[in-house]
């Protein structure tokens, strides 16, 4: 009896603790964009922009989006447009990890942005594309 | 008991390059070091094969963590902090400071003037795969390149390139 009540916790804890690490990291980053500028974080809009073709160009030639390594279904999992590499899924659903860990989000922000758009993404893209990863 | 003796002696790992073993089953010796470093690990080892830093000289590791916005045509900045960290754990690892036989060999092999960024393309890497038929390697959709060690390499993250534990995706087993 102790040992099925034990694992019983322990699956709720597992189950819980991204969770509440997710909501916690999601919402400090939105109120810090909400701070530099950002508002009114859409799914919509960052469904839209993640599938969007960018003016920038892949090394074989491809125009870039977010969807060409991620799939535009954050279930399923992406992999390296070059190397063939695979990542795991996006949605939180599939992976728990995801959206847990503000400095791996921001440093992924910063790499995929520049390589998808030639820039940084603005406070609002982001917060518009946490809004759209978050609720998958 | 001298058997056992020699056995541990034979142990005493980075004494030697382990190219002819021929078989031996009493002794397993690395040709470098499994790495030890958990940063190095988790930022670089997440998307690629965690290279050995004692497979190319430290002026390449530095030459990489400073171009890091273009690493091989992909952006791979780190924040300021772990930049550093992984630059002075590759540079104090690096080739010039091991002691294993495979670092002598690479470092030898290495023109002073250049500083390579891909170990797959040092004159020493080039000899040891010069064999290894093209279909195997950038024909094989398993593989695609030389880039990607532990794909054949069975015990590359152990820090063993043995031929004998060579297995290619597709093909099988492997031996010049």
């Amino acid at each position: 009896m102790n040992i099925a009540r034990s694992i019983v916790l322990a699956s709720l804890l597992a189950i819980s603790v991204p969770a509440v690490a997710r909501a916690g990291a999601v919402d400090e980053l939105m109120a810090g964009y909400k701070a530099a500028g950002g508002a009114d974080f859409s799914a919509g809009k960052g469904q839209a922009m993640w599938n969007a073709p960018s003016a920038t160009v892949s090394k074989s030639g491809t125009p870039m989006s977010c969807s060409v390594c991620h799939t535009g279904d954050l279930r399923k999992g992406g992999r390296h447009l070059e190397t063939g590499e695979p990542i795991e899924p996006m949605a939180p659903s599939a992976t728990p990890k995801r959206l847990t860990d503000k400095k791996f989000i921001e440093k992924w922000f910063k790499r995929n942005c520049k390589e998808v758009y030639s820039r940084e993404c603005t406070v609002q893209e982001k917060g518009d594309f946490l809004a759209f990863i978050g609720g998958k | 008991m001298v058997l056992g003796g020699f056995i541990i002696a034979g142990n005493a790992i980075g004494e030697d390059y382990n190219e002819h073993e021929g078989g031996s089953i009493f002794r397993r010796r690395l040709d470098v070091a499994p790495v030890a470093n958990e940063a190095y690990k988790k930022e670089c080892g997440s998307c690629h094969f965690a290279y050995q830093p004692e497979l190319l000289p430290a002026r390449s590791w530095r030459k990489i963590m400073d171009t890091l916005d273009n690493h091989f045509g992909d952006n791979a900045e780190l924040a300021s902090e772990d930049q550093k960290a992984i630059t002075g754990y590759l540079v104090a690892t690096a080739a010039e400071n091991s002691r294993y036989k495979a670092s002598v060999k690479m470092l030898s092999s290495i023109s002073p003037d250049d500083t390579p960024v891909a170990i797959s393309k040092t004159p020493y890497f080039v000899r040891k795969h010069r064999k290894v038929p093209v279909p195997m390697v950038a024909g094989n959709p398993l593989v695609k390149s030389f880039a990607h060690c532990a794909r054949c390499h069975t015990n590359a993250a152990k820090g063993s390139y043995n031929e004998h534990e060579v297995n290619i995706p597709g093909y099988g087993r492997y031996e010049d």
